[in-house]
Protein backbone atom coordinates (compact mmCIF):
# COMPACT_ATOMS: atom_id res chain seq x y z
CA UNK A 1 0.00 0.00 0.00
CA UNK A 2 2.73 2.43 0.98
CA UNK A 3 4.87 1.24 -1.90
CA UNK A 4 2.03 2.16 -4.22
CA UNK A 5 1.71 5.60 -2.73
CA UNK A 6 5.47 6.10 -2.99
CA UNK A 7 5.43 5.11 -6.67
CA UNK A 8 2.62 7.56 -7.35
CA UNK A 9 4.51 10.36 -5.60
CA UNK A 10 7.68 9.57 -7.55
CA UNK A 11 5.72 9.66 -10.80
CA UNK A 12 4.18 12.96 -9.76
CA UNK A 13 7.64 14.29 -8.90
CA UNK A 14 8.98 13.35 -12.31
CA UNK A 15 5.99 15.00 -14.00
CA UNK A 16 6.58 18.12 -11.91
CA UNK A 17 10.19 18.33 -13.14
CA UNK A 18 9.31 18.33 -16.84
CA UNK A 19 8.97 22.12 -17.30
CA UNK A 20 12.23 22.68 -15.42
CA UNK A 21 14.12 21.10 -18.32
CA UNK A 22 13.20 24.12 -20.41
CA UNK A 23 12.34 21.88 -23.36
CA UNK A 24 9.30 23.72 -24.58
CA UNK A 25 8.36 21.03 -27.12
CA UNK A 26 8.30 18.24 -24.58
CA UNK A 27 6.58 20.35 -21.97
CA UNK A 28 3.77 21.00 -24.38
CA UNK A 29 3.62 17.35 -25.40
CA UNK A 30 3.43 16.16 -21.79
CA UNK A 31 0.88 18.89 -21.01
CA UNK A 32 -1.28 17.61 -23.85
CA UNK A 33 -0.87 14.05 -22.56
CA UNK A 34 -1.91 15.12 -19.06
CA UNK A 35 -5.04 16.67 -20.55
CA UNK A 36 -5.80 13.41 -22.34
CA UNK A 37 -5.14 11.54 -19.09
CA UNK A 38 -7.86 13.58 -17.38
CA UNK A 39 -10.11 12.79 -20.33
CA UNK A 40 -9.32 9.08 -20.06
CA UNK A 41 -10.01 9.01 -16.31
CA UNK A 42 -13.38 10.65 -16.88
CA UNK A 43 -14.30 7.97 -19.41
CA UNK A 44 -13.02 5.24 -17.11
CA UNK A 45 -15.66 6.23 -14.58
CA UNK A 46 -18.21 5.06 -17.15
CA UNK A 47 -16.42 2.23 -18.92
CA UNK A 48 -14.33 0.76 -16.15
CA UNK A 49 -16.41 1.39 -13.06
CA UNK A 50 -20.04 1.58 -14.16
CA UNK A 51 -19.84 -0.75 -17.14
CA UNK A 52 -21.12 1.82 -19.63
CA UNK A 53 -19.06 1.71 -22.81
CA UNK A 54 -19.57 5.18 -24.22
CA UNK A 55 -18.34 5.69 -27.75
CA UNK A 56 -19.22 9.36 -27.80
CA UNK A 57 -17.25 10.81 -24.94
CA UNK A 58 -15.48 13.32 -27.18
CA UNK A 59 -18.75 15.26 -27.38
CA UNK A 60 -18.36 16.52 -23.80
CA UNK A 61 -14.68 17.26 -24.34
CA UNK A 62 -15.59 19.28 -27.40
CA UNK A 63 -18.56 21.09 -25.89
CA UNK A 64 -16.37 22.47 -23.10
CA UNK A 65 -13.60 23.39 -25.54
CA UNK A 66 -16.05 25.30 -27.74
CA UNK A 67 -17.62 26.86 -24.67
CA UNK A 68 -14.31 28.48 -23.66
CA UNK A 69 -13.77 29.77 -27.17
CA UNK A 70 -17.28 31.15 -27.44
CA UNK A 71 -17.49 32.59 -23.93
CA UNK A 72 -14.17 34.44 -24.21
CA UNK A 73 -14.27 38.00 -25.60
CA UNK A 74 -12.44 38.25 -28.94
CA UNK A 75 -9.49 40.40 -27.89
CA UNK A 76 -9.60 40.26 -24.12
CA UNK A 77 -8.99 37.59 -21.52
CA UNK A 78 -12.01 35.96 -19.94
CA UNK A 79 -11.91 35.22 -16.23
CA UNK A 80 -10.75 31.69 -15.57
CA UNK A 81 -13.05 31.56 -12.55
CA UNK A 82 -16.00 32.11 -14.83
CA UNK A 83 -15.16 30.19 -18.02
CA UNK A 84 -13.87 27.06 -16.30
CA UNK A 85 -17.01 26.34 -14.23
CA UNK A 86 -19.24 27.55 -17.07
CA UNK A 87 -17.74 25.29 -19.71
CA UNK A 88 -17.48 22.30 -17.39
CA UNK A 89 -21.04 22.85 -16.19
CA UNK A 90 -22.23 23.05 -19.76
CA UNK A 91 -20.58 19.73 -20.60
CA UNK A 92 -22.17 18.12 -17.57
CA UNK A 93 -25.57 19.53 -18.56
CA UNK A 94 -25.28 18.25 -22.11
CA UNK A 95 -24.24 14.86 -20.74
CA UNK A 96 -27.19 14.87 -18.36
CA UNK A 97 -29.54 15.57 -21.24
CA UNK A 98 -28.00 12.96 -23.54
CA UNK A 99 -27.90 10.47 -20.66
CA UNK A 100 -31.66 10.73 -20.26
CA UNK A 101 -31.96 9.07 -23.65
CA UNK A 102 -28.92 6.86 -24.12
CA UNK A 103 -29.11 5.21 -20.68
CA UNK A 104 -32.36 3.57 -21.69
CA UNK A 105 -30.32 1.29 -23.92
CA UNK A 106 -27.78 -1.38 -23.10
CA UNK A 107 -24.72 -3.06 -24.57
CA UNK A 108 -24.09 -2.58 -28.27
CA UNK A 109 -27.10 -0.26 -28.56
CA UNK A 110 -25.62 1.97 -25.91
CA UNK A 111 -22.35 2.13 -27.83
CA UNK A 112 -24.18 3.02 -31.05
CA UNK A 113 -26.50 5.60 -29.56
CA UNK A 114 -23.73 7.42 -27.65
CA UNK A 115 -21.85 7.57 -30.94
CA UNK A 116 -24.94 8.91 -32.68
CA UNK A 117 -25.33 11.74 -30.17
CA UNK A 118 -21.65 12.60 -30.46
CA UNK A 119 -21.96 12.76 -34.24
CA UNK A 120 -24.96 15.01 -33.79
CA UNK A 121 -22.88 17.33 -31.63
CA UNK A 122 -20.05 17.16 -34.18
CA UNK A 123 -22.29 18.38 -36.97
CA UNK A 124 -23.79 21.09 -34.80
CA UNK A 125 -20.33 22.61 -34.46
CA UNK A 126 -19.29 21.72 -38.00
CA UNK A 127 -22.30 23.03 -39.88
CA UNK A 128 -23.80 25.87 -37.86
CA UNK A 129 -22.55 29.41 -37.20
CA UNK A 130 -22.12 28.36 -33.56
CA UNK A 131 -18.93 26.47 -34.32
CA UNK A 132 -17.28 28.48 -37.07
CA UNK A 133 -17.33 25.62 -39.58
CA UNK A 134 -14.65 23.05 -40.20
CA UNK A 135 -11.86 25.56 -39.51
CA UNK A 136 -13.05 26.03 -35.95
CA UNK A 137 -12.45 29.10 -33.80
CA UNK A 138 -9.39 30.70 -32.30
CA UNK A 139 -9.10 31.40 -28.62
CA UNK A 140 -7.01 34.53 -29.07
CA UNK A 141 -6.39 35.30 -25.43
CA UNK A 142 -6.08 32.68 -22.74
CA UNK A 143 -8.31 33.12 -19.67
CA UNK A 144 -6.81 35.07 -16.79
CA UNK A 145 -6.69 33.87 -13.23
CA UNK A 146 -6.89 37.40 -11.86
CA UNK A 147 -8.90 37.87 -8.67
CA UNK A 148 -9.52 41.55 -7.86
CA UNK A 149 -6.18 42.73 -9.18
CA UNK A 150 -4.15 39.82 -7.83
CA UNK A 151 -2.85 37.30 -10.38
CA UNK A 152 -1.91 34.00 -8.66
CA UNK A 153 -0.65 32.46 -11.90
CA UNK A 154 -0.56 33.24 -15.59
CA UNK A 155 -1.84 30.72 -18.11
CA UNK A 156 0.13 32.49 -20.86
CA UNK A 157 3.27 31.35 -19.13
CA UNK A 158 3.97 27.80 -20.33
CA UNK A 159 5.29 26.65 -16.96
CA UNK A 160 2.32 28.05 -15.08
CA UNK A 161 -0.08 26.46 -17.53
CA UNK A 162 1.71 23.14 -17.17
CA UNK A 163 1.47 23.18 -13.40
CA UNK A 164 -2.15 24.25 -13.58
CA UNK A 165 -2.89 21.19 -15.74
CA UNK A 166 -0.92 18.92 -13.44
CA UNK A 167 -2.86 20.26 -10.47
CA UNK A 168 -6.12 19.59 -12.28
CA UNK A 169 -4.99 16.03 -13.00
CA UNK A 170 -4.23 15.44 -9.33
CA UNK A 171 -7.54 17.02 -8.34
CA UNK A 172 -9.57 14.89 -10.75
CA UNK A 173 -7.70 11.78 -9.64
CA UNK A 174 -8.31 12.53 -5.96
CA UNK A 175 -11.95 13.40 -6.63
CA UNK A 176 -12.61 10.17 -8.50
CA UNK A 177 -10.75 7.96 -6.01
CA UNK A 178 -12.75 9.47 -3.22
CA UNK A 179 -16.06 9.07 -5.02
CA UNK A 180 -15.34 5.47 -5.85
CA UNK A 181 -15.00 4.69 -2.14
CA UNK A 182 -18.33 6.33 -1.32
CA UNK A 183 -21.64 4.46 -1.14
CA UNK A 184 -22.42 6.08 -4.50
CA UNK A 185 -19.25 4.66 -6.05
CA UNK A 186 -19.94 1.22 -4.62
CA UNK A 187 -23.36 1.29 -6.27
CA UNK A 188 -21.74 2.12 -9.62
CA UNK A 189 -19.36 -0.82 -9.30
CA UNK A 190 -22.31 -2.99 -8.27
CA UNK A 191 -24.16 -1.90 -11.41
CA UNK A 192 -21.19 -2.89 -13.51
CA UNK A 193 -21.03 -6.29 -11.87
CA UNK A 194 -24.75 -7.12 -11.83
CA UNK A 195 -27.25 -4.38 -12.58
CA UNK A 196 -30.25 -6.67 -12.38
CA UNK A 197 -29.35 -7.68 -8.83
CA UNK A 198 -28.90 -4.03 -7.85
CA UNK A 199 -32.44 -3.34 -9.02
CA UNK A 200 -33.87 -6.24 -7.11
CA UNK A 201 -32.15 -4.89 -4.00
CA UNK A 202 -33.98 -1.60 -4.36
CA UNK A 203 -31.58 0.56 -6.33
CA UNK A 204 -33.11 2.64 -9.09
CA UNK A 205 -30.03 2.12 -11.19
CA UNK A 206 -31.05 4.57 -13.91
CA UNK A 207 -30.57 7.52 -11.56
CA UNK A 208 -27.13 6.36 -10.49
CA UNK A 209 -26.08 5.80 -14.07
CA UNK A 210 -27.39 9.20 -15.06
CA UNK A 211 -25.43 10.85 -12.26
CA UNK A 212 -22.29 8.99 -13.35
CA UNK A 213 -22.84 9.95 -16.98
CA UNK A 214 -23.24 13.64 -16.17
CA UNK A 215 -20.26 13.53 -13.83
CA UNK A 216 -18.10 11.87 -16.47
CA UNK A 217 -19.28 14.47 -18.99
CA UNK A 218 -18.29 17.28 -16.65
CA UNK A 219 -14.86 15.81 -15.94
CA UNK A 220 -14.35 15.23 -19.64
CA UNK A 221 -15.26 18.90 -19.97
CA UNK A 222 -12.33 19.85 -17.73
CA UNK A 223 -10.05 18.10 -20.19
CA UNK A 224 -11.72 19.85 -23.12
CA UNK A 225 -11.35 23.19 -21.42
CA UNK A 226 -7.64 22.65 -20.81
CA UNK A 227 -7.11 21.44 -24.36
CA UNK A 228 -8.60 24.63 -25.77
CA UNK A 229 -6.43 26.73 -23.46
CA UNK A 230 -3.24 24.86 -24.36
CA UNK A 231 -3.70 24.99 -28.13
CA UNK A 232 -5.61 28.25 -28.47
CA UNK A 233 -8.04 26.97 -31.05
CA UNK A 234 -10.88 24.50 -31.33
CA UNK A 235 -12.11 22.53 -34.32
CA UNK A 236 -14.98 20.11 -34.82
CA UNK A 237 -12.36 17.35 -34.91
CA UNK A 238 -12.32 17.51 -31.11
CA UNK A 239 -15.80 15.97 -31.15
CA UNK A 240 -15.13 13.48 -33.90
CA UNK A 241 -15.56 9.76 -33.40
CA UNK A 242 -11.79 9.35 -33.83
CA UNK A 243 -11.35 11.28 -30.64
CA UNK A 244 -13.99 9.16 -28.86
CA UNK A 245 -12.25 6.04 -30.13
CA UNK A 246 -8.80 7.24 -29.08
CA UNK A 247 -9.83 7.90 -25.51
CA UNK A 248 -11.57 4.54 -25.36
CA UNK A 249 -8.31 2.94 -26.53
CA UNK A 250 -6.38 4.77 -23.82
CA UNK A 251 -8.73 3.36 -21.21
CA UNK A 252 -8.50 -0.14 -22.65
CA UNK A 253 -4.69 -0.02 -23.04
CA UNK A 254 -4.32 1.24 -19.49
CA UNK A 255 -6.69 -1.29 -18.00
CA UNK A 256 -10.36 -0.56 -17.44
CA UNK A 257 -11.45 0.21 -13.92
CA UNK A 258 -8.11 1.60 -12.78
CA UNK A 259 -7.51 5.36 -12.62
CA UNK A 260 -3.72 5.12 -12.71
CA UNK A 261 -4.16 2.72 -15.61
CA UNK A 262 -6.16 5.36 -17.49
CA UNK A 263 -3.35 7.89 -16.99
CA UNK A 264 -0.76 5.33 -18.08
CA UNK A 265 -2.92 4.49 -21.08
CA UNK A 266 -2.95 8.13 -22.15
CA UNK A 267 0.85 8.26 -21.93
CA UNK A 268 1.30 5.00 -23.81
CA UNK A 269 -1.10 6.11 -26.53
CA UNK A 270 0.45 9.52 -27.16
CA UNK A 271 3.93 8.06 -26.76
CA UNK A 272 3.28 5.46 -29.44
CA UNK A 273 1.76 8.09 -31.68
CA UNK A 274 4.88 10.25 -31.43
CA UNK A 275 7.39 7.44 -31.81
CA UNK A 276 5.70 5.60 -34.66
CA UNK A 277 5.12 8.84 -36.55
CA UNK A 278 8.89 9.44 -36.65
CA UNK A 279 9.44 5.94 -38.04
CA UNK A 280 6.94 5.85 -40.85
CA UNK A 281 4.21 7.68 -42.65
CA UNK A 282 1.98 4.69 -42.04
CA UNK A 283 2.27 4.91 -38.27
CA UNK A 284 -1.40 4.17 -37.80
CA UNK A 285 -0.82 0.70 -39.22
CA UNK A 286 1.87 0.00 -36.62
CA UNK A 287 -0.25 1.55 -33.90
CA UNK A 288 -3.26 -0.59 -34.80
CA UNK A 289 -1.18 -3.76 -34.72
CA UNK A 290 0.22 -2.88 -31.31
CA UNK A 291 -3.27 -2.25 -29.97
CA UNK A 292 -4.58 -5.54 -31.31
CA UNK A 293 -1.60 -7.32 -29.77
CA UNK A 294 -2.12 -5.54 -26.45
CA UNK A 295 -5.76 -6.54 -26.30
CA UNK A 296 -4.88 -10.15 -27.14
CA UNK A 297 -1.90 -10.61 -24.86
CA UNK A 298 -2.58 -8.17 -22.07
CA UNK A 299 -6.36 -8.09 -21.65
CA UNK A 300 -6.12 -6.30 -18.30
CA UNK A 301 -4.08 -3.48 -19.83
CA UNK A 302 -1.08 -1.81 -18.23
CA UNK A 303 -2.80 -1.96 -14.84
CA UNK A 304 -2.55 -5.76 -14.93
CA UNK A 305 1.24 -5.79 -15.26
CA UNK A 306 2.17 -5.38 -11.57
CA UNK A 307 -0.14 -8.26 -10.61
CA UNK A 308 1.35 -10.46 -13.34
CA UNK A 309 4.89 -9.76 -12.24
CA UNK A 310 4.00 -10.49 -8.63
CA UNK A 311 2.28 -13.71 -9.55
CA UNK A 312 5.11 -14.96 -11.75
CA UNK A 313 7.61 -14.16 -9.00
CA UNK A 314 5.54 -15.97 -6.39
CA UNK A 315 4.82 -18.82 -8.77
CA UNK A 316 8.53 -19.18 -9.58
CA UNK A 317 9.45 -19.09 -5.92
CA UNK A 318 7.08 -21.84 -4.88
CA UNK A 319 8.10 -24.13 -7.71
CA UNK A 320 11.77 -24.10 -6.84
CA UNK B 1 -43.76 5.44 6.02
CA UNK B 2 -46.06 4.78 8.98
CA UNK B 3 -46.89 1.45 7.48
CA UNK B 4 -43.26 0.47 7.40
CA UNK B 5 -42.59 1.48 10.99
CA UNK B 6 -45.73 -0.33 12.14
CA UNK B 7 -44.48 -3.42 10.46
CA UNK B 8 -41.11 -2.99 12.14
CA UNK B 9 -42.85 -2.74 15.50
CA UNK B 10 -44.81 -5.87 14.85
CA UNK B 11 -41.65 -7.68 13.84
CA UNK B 12 -39.80 -6.42 16.88
CA UNK B 13 -42.44 -7.42 19.40
CA UNK B 14 -42.43 -10.96 18.00
CA UNK B 15 -46.21 -10.99 18.00
CA UNK B 16 -47.06 -10.75 14.33
CA UNK B 17 -50.74 -10.38 13.67
CA UNK B 18 -51.71 -13.93 12.81
CA UNK B 19 -53.13 -14.24 9.37
CA UNK B 20 -52.05 -10.82 8.20
CA UNK B 21 -51.96 -10.98 4.42
CA UNK B 22 -48.82 -9.25 3.22
CA UNK B 23 -48.72 -10.04 -0.47
CA UNK B 24 -51.72 -11.10 -2.50
CA UNK B 25 -51.77 -12.03 -6.16
CA UNK B 26 -55.23 -11.70 -7.58
CA UNK B 27 -55.73 -13.67 -10.80
CA UNK B 28 -52.42 -12.73 -12.35
CA UNK B 29 -51.86 -13.81 -15.92
CA UNK B 30 -48.76 -13.64 -18.08
CA UNK B 31 -48.69 -14.27 -21.77
CA UNK B 32 -45.57 -14.56 -23.91
CA UNK B 33 -47.02 -14.11 -27.37
CA UNK B 34 -49.40 -17.01 -27.79
CA UNK B 35 -48.05 -18.91 -24.79
CA UNK B 36 -49.91 -18.46 -21.53
CA UNK B 37 -47.23 -18.99 -18.88
CA UNK B 38 -49.51 -18.10 -15.97
CA UNK B 39 -53.26 -17.98 -16.03
CA UNK B 40 -55.40 -16.50 -13.27
CA UNK B 41 -52.93 -17.45 -10.55
CA UNK B 42 -53.95 -16.49 -7.01
CA UNK B 43 -51.48 -16.56 -4.15
CA UNK B 44 -51.90 -15.23 -0.64
CA UNK B 45 -48.73 -14.77 1.41
CA UNK B 46 -49.35 -14.49 5.13
CA UNK B 47 -46.99 -13.33 7.82
CA UNK B 48 -45.64 -16.22 9.80
CA UNK B 49 -46.38 -18.75 7.09
CA UNK B 50 -44.33 -20.50 4.46
CA UNK B 51 -46.14 -20.89 1.19
CA UNK B 52 -44.62 -23.42 -1.19
CA UNK B 53 -45.10 -23.39 -4.95
CA UNK B 54 -44.86 -26.87 -6.41
CA UNK B 55 -45.08 -28.07 -9.94
CA UNK B 56 -43.17 -29.83 -12.70
CA UNK B 57 -40.65 -27.94 -14.84
CA UNK B 58 -42.39 -25.44 -17.04
CA UNK B 59 -45.42 -25.19 -14.77
CA UNK B 60 -44.90 -21.43 -14.46
CA UNK B 61 -43.48 -21.18 -10.96
CA UNK B 62 -40.64 -18.86 -11.90
CA UNK B 63 -42.94 -16.72 -14.01
CA UNK B 64 -45.20 -16.37 -11.01
CA UNK B 65 -42.35 -15.35 -8.71
CA UNK B 66 -41.06 -12.92 -11.35
CA UNK B 67 -44.43 -11.21 -11.46
CA UNK B 68 -44.57 -10.97 -7.68
CA UNK B 69 -41.07 -9.48 -7.48
CA UNK B 70 -41.64 -7.01 -10.30
CA UNK B 71 -39.11 -8.54 -12.69
CA UNK B 72 -41.95 -9.25 -15.11
CA UNK B 73 -45.14 -7.19 -15.46
CA UNK B 74 -48.31 -9.27 -15.46
CA UNK B 75 -50.43 -9.15 -18.61
CA UNK B 76 -53.51 -9.19 -16.44
CA UNK B 77 -54.53 -9.26 -12.80
CA UNK B 78 -53.55 -7.41 -9.70
CA UNK B 79 -50.87 -7.64 -7.02
CA UNK B 80 -51.51 -6.17 -3.57
CA UNK B 81 -49.01 -5.50 -0.80
CA UNK B 82 -50.70 -4.85 2.54
CA UNK B 83 -53.86 -4.03 0.66
CA UNK B 84 -52.23 -1.53 -1.68
CA UNK B 85 -52.09 -2.11 -5.42
CA UNK B 86 -48.42 -2.49 -6.40
CA UNK B 87 -48.94 -4.02 -9.83
CA UNK B 88 -47.29 -1.03 -11.50
CA UNK B 89 -44.21 -0.89 -9.28
CA UNK B 90 -40.77 -1.87 -10.62
CA UNK B 91 -38.57 -4.48 -8.99
CA UNK B 92 -36.53 -1.77 -7.25
CA UNK B 93 -39.65 -0.09 -5.88
CA UNK B 94 -41.02 -3.37 -4.60
CA UNK B 95 -37.73 -4.08 -2.88
CA UNK B 96 -38.02 -0.74 -1.13
CA UNK B 97 -41.52 -1.46 0.22
CA UNK B 98 -40.31 -4.76 1.66
CA UNK B 99 -40.47 -7.51 -0.93
CA UNK B 100 -37.17 -9.32 -1.36
CA UNK B 101 -36.26 -12.21 -3.60
CA UNK B 102 -33.55 -14.69 -4.37
CA UNK B 103 -32.98 -16.22 -7.77
CA UNK B 104 -33.05 -19.74 -9.11
CA UNK B 105 -29.67 -19.19 -10.72
CA UNK B 106 -27.30 -17.78 -8.18
CA UNK B 107 -27.31 -14.03 -8.63
CA UNK B 108 -24.59 -12.34 -6.64
CA UNK B 109 -21.59 -10.05 -7.16
CA UNK B 110 -18.96 -12.73 -7.66
CA UNK B 111 -15.90 -10.47 -7.41
CA UNK B 112 -16.98 -8.84 -4.17
CA UNK B 113 -16.45 -10.28 -0.72
CA UNK B 114 -19.36 -11.83 1.10
CA UNK B 115 -19.44 -8.80 3.36
CA UNK B 116 -19.52 -6.34 0.45
CA UNK B 117 -22.36 -8.27 -1.24
CA UNK B 118 -24.49 -8.00 1.86
CA UNK B 119 -23.30 -4.50 2.76
CA UNK B 120 -24.55 -3.27 -0.62
CA UNK B 121 -27.89 -4.87 0.11
CA UNK B 122 -28.02 -3.16 3.50
CA UNK B 123 -26.95 0.18 2.03
CA UNK B 124 -30.00 0.10 -0.24
CA UNK B 125 -32.22 0.87 2.76
CA UNK B 126 -30.63 4.28 3.32
CA UNK B 127 -29.57 5.58 -0.05
CA UNK B 128 -27.86 8.92 0.31
CA UNK B 129 -26.43 9.16 -3.14
CA UNK B 130 -25.56 12.83 -2.78
CA UNK B 131 -23.05 12.09 -0.03
CA UNK B 132 -20.35 11.27 -2.50
CA UNK B 133 -17.49 12.16 -0.17
CA UNK B 134 -18.39 9.81 2.66
CA UNK B 135 -16.68 6.45 2.72
CA UNK B 136 -18.80 3.34 2.29
CA UNK B 137 -16.48 1.42 4.59
CA UNK B 138 -17.19 3.90 7.36
CA UNK B 139 -20.95 3.37 7.37
CA UNK B 140 -20.88 1.34 10.53
CA UNK B 141 -24.61 0.65 10.62
CA UNK B 142 -24.51 -1.01 7.20
CA UNK B 143 -21.48 -3.11 8.12
CA UNK B 144 -23.05 -4.20 11.40
CA UNK B 145 -26.28 -5.09 9.71
CA UNK B 146 -24.49 -7.00 6.98
CA UNK B 147 -22.50 -9.01 9.52
CA UNK B 148 -25.66 -9.82 11.47
CA UNK B 149 -27.45 -11.01 8.33
CA UNK B 150 -24.47 -13.09 7.24
CA UNK B 151 -24.43 -14.68 10.68
CA UNK B 152 -28.16 -15.35 10.51
CA UNK B 153 -27.85 -17.04 7.13
CA UNK B 154 -25.13 -19.27 8.59
CA UNK B 155 -22.16 -17.85 6.67
CA UNK B 156 -20.40 -16.26 9.63
CA UNK B 157 -17.10 -17.99 8.93
CA UNK B 158 -16.84 -16.75 5.35
CA UNK B 159 -17.38 -13.01 5.83
CA UNK B 160 -14.19 -11.93 4.08
CA UNK B 161 -14.18 -14.52 1.31
CA UNK B 162 -14.57 -13.52 -2.31
CA UNK B 163 -18.10 -14.70 -2.98
CA UNK B 164 -17.31 -16.17 -6.39
CA UNK B 165 -15.17 -18.92 -4.85
CA UNK B 166 -17.76 -20.08 -2.32
CA UNK B 167 -19.44 -23.45 -2.76
CA UNK B 168 -22.79 -23.49 -4.48
CA UNK B 169 -24.63 -24.02 -1.22
CA UNK B 170 -22.80 -21.15 0.44
CA UNK B 171 -23.68 -18.86 -2.43
CA UNK B 172 -27.33 -19.74 -1.87
CA UNK B 173 -26.90 -18.85 1.78
CA UNK B 174 -25.32 -15.58 0.70
CA UNK B 175 -28.41 -14.81 -1.36
CA UNK B 176 -30.56 -15.31 1.70
CA UNK B 177 -28.30 -12.98 3.67
CA UNK B 178 -28.69 -10.35 0.95
CA UNK B 179 -32.47 -10.61 1.05
CA UNK B 180 -32.38 -10.35 4.85
CA UNK B 181 -30.24 -7.22 4.69
CA UNK B 182 -32.98 -5.46 2.73
CA UNK B 183 -35.42 -5.91 5.66
CA UNK B 184 -37.74 -7.88 3.41
CA UNK B 185 -41.01 -8.76 5.11
CA UNK B 186 -41.96 -10.85 2.11
CA UNK B 187 -39.27 -13.22 0.93
CA UNK B 188 -39.64 -14.80 -2.49
CA UNK B 189 -37.15 -17.65 -2.65
CA UNK B 190 -36.70 -19.43 -5.95
CA UNK B 191 -35.26 -22.88 -5.26
CA UNK B 192 -32.94 -21.92 -2.42
CA UNK B 193 -32.02 -25.58 -1.88
CA UNK B 194 -31.26 -26.43 -5.50
CA UNK B 195 -27.94 -28.18 -5.84
CA UNK B 196 -27.34 -28.39 -2.10
CA UNK B 197 -26.11 -31.44 -0.25
CA UNK B 198 -28.34 -32.92 2.43
CA UNK B 199 -26.35 -31.33 5.24
CA UNK B 200 -26.51 -27.90 3.63
CA UNK B 201 -30.23 -28.37 2.95
CA UNK B 202 -30.90 -29.19 6.56
CA UNK B 203 -29.06 -26.04 7.62
CA UNK B 204 -31.07 -23.96 5.20
CA UNK B 205 -34.34 -25.44 6.46
CA UNK B 206 -33.31 -24.37 9.96
CA UNK B 207 -32.61 -20.86 8.67
CA UNK B 208 -36.04 -20.74 7.01
CA UNK B 209 -37.76 -21.86 10.17
CA UNK B 210 -35.97 -19.16 12.12
CA UNK B 211 -37.02 -16.48 9.65
CA UNK B 212 -40.62 -17.61 9.36
CA UNK B 213 -42.35 -16.06 12.41
CA UNK B 214 -41.90 -12.44 11.39
CA UNK B 215 -42.10 -12.80 7.64
CA UNK B 216 -44.16 -14.15 4.81
CA UNK B 217 -42.15 -16.58 2.71
CA UNK B 218 -42.87 -17.91 -0.74
CA UNK B 219 -40.75 -20.89 -1.63
CA UNK B 220 -40.32 -22.60 -4.96
CA UNK B 221 -38.75 -25.94 -4.17
CA UNK B 222 -38.35 -29.48 -5.43
CA UNK B 223 -36.84 -31.06 -2.33
CA UNK B 224 -39.90 -32.77 -0.89
CA UNK B 225 -38.44 -33.49 2.53
CA UNK B 226 -37.68 -29.80 2.91
CA UNK B 227 -41.06 -28.78 1.52
CA UNK B 228 -43.00 -30.83 4.02
CA UNK B 229 -40.68 -29.76 6.82
CA UNK B 230 -41.45 -26.07 6.41
CA UNK B 231 -44.65 -25.64 4.39
CA UNK B 232 -47.84 -24.26 5.90
CA UNK B 233 -49.58 -23.98 2.57
CA UNK B 234 -48.79 -25.65 -0.72
CA UNK B 235 -49.94 -24.47 -4.11
CA UNK B 236 -49.53 -26.93 -6.94
CA UNK B 237 -49.21 -25.47 -10.42
CA UNK B 238 -49.54 -27.33 -13.70
CA UNK B 239 -49.37 -25.76 -17.16
CA UNK B 240 -49.47 -22.23 -15.77
CA UNK B 241 -52.57 -22.78 -13.69
CA UNK B 242 -53.19 -23.49 -10.04
CA UNK B 243 -54.28 -27.09 -9.74
CA UNK B 244 -54.85 -27.13 -6.02
CA UNK B 245 -53.92 -25.08 -3.00
CA UNK B 246 -54.16 -25.99 0.66
CA UNK B 247 -52.36 -27.33 3.73
CA UNK B 248 -49.75 -30.08 3.17
CA UNK B 249 -52.06 -32.86 4.34
CA UNK B 250 -54.68 -31.90 1.79
CA UNK B 251 -52.12 -31.80 -1.02
CA UNK B 252 -50.70 -35.18 -0.01
CA UNK B 253 -54.15 -36.71 -0.11
CA UNK B 254 -55.31 -35.01 -3.30
CA UNK B 255 -56.10 -37.36 -6.13
CA UNK B 256 -55.87 -34.59 -8.71
CA UNK B 257 -52.35 -33.68 -7.60
CA UNK B 258 -51.24 -37.30 -7.62
CA UNK B 259 -52.56 -37.83 -11.11
CA UNK B 260 -51.31 -34.61 -12.61
CA UNK B 261 -47.98 -34.24 -10.94
CA UNK B 262 -46.82 -36.81 -8.48
CA UNK B 263 -47.33 -39.67 -10.86
CA UNK B 264 -44.88 -38.19 -13.35
CA UNK B 265 -42.19 -37.26 -10.84
CA UNK B 266 -40.11 -40.29 -9.85
CA UNK B 267 -38.27 -38.50 -7.10
CA UNK B 268 -41.43 -37.96 -5.16
CA UNK B 269 -41.89 -40.35 -2.26
CA UNK B 270 -44.76 -39.66 0.09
Amino acid sequence: MNAQLLLKLVALGILACVPLTGESFYTELIAKTLVLAIFAMSLDLLVGFTGLVSFGHAAYFGVAAYAVAQLSPKYEAASLWFVLPASVGLSALVALFVGLFVLRTKGIYFIMVTLAFAQLAFFVFHDTPLGGGSDGIYLNVKPTAEIAGWVPFDLDNQQHLYYFILAMLVAVYAFLSRILQSPFGRVLVGIKSNEHRMQSMGYMTFRYKLAAFALAGGLGGIAGFLYAVVFGFVTPELLSWHQSGNVLLMVILGGMGNLVGAIAGAFLFTGMQEVFATWTKHWQLVMGSVIVAAVLFLPGGLAAIPGRIKRSLQGGGSNE
Amino acid sequence: MSEVSNAALVAASQTPAPGESLLVANKITRRFGGLVANQDVCVDLIRGKVHVLLGPNGAGKSTCINMLSGDLPPSDGQILFKGKDITGLTAAQRSLVGIGRSYQRTNIFPKFTVLENVRLAAQSRRQQAWRIFSKAQEQQWALDKARACIEEAGLGKKVDWISGVLSHGEQRQLEIAMVLATDAEVMLLDEPLAGMGSEESAKMVEVLKRLKPTRAILLVEHDMDAVFAVADTITVMVNGQVLESGPPAQIKASVAVQQAYLGTEDSFHV
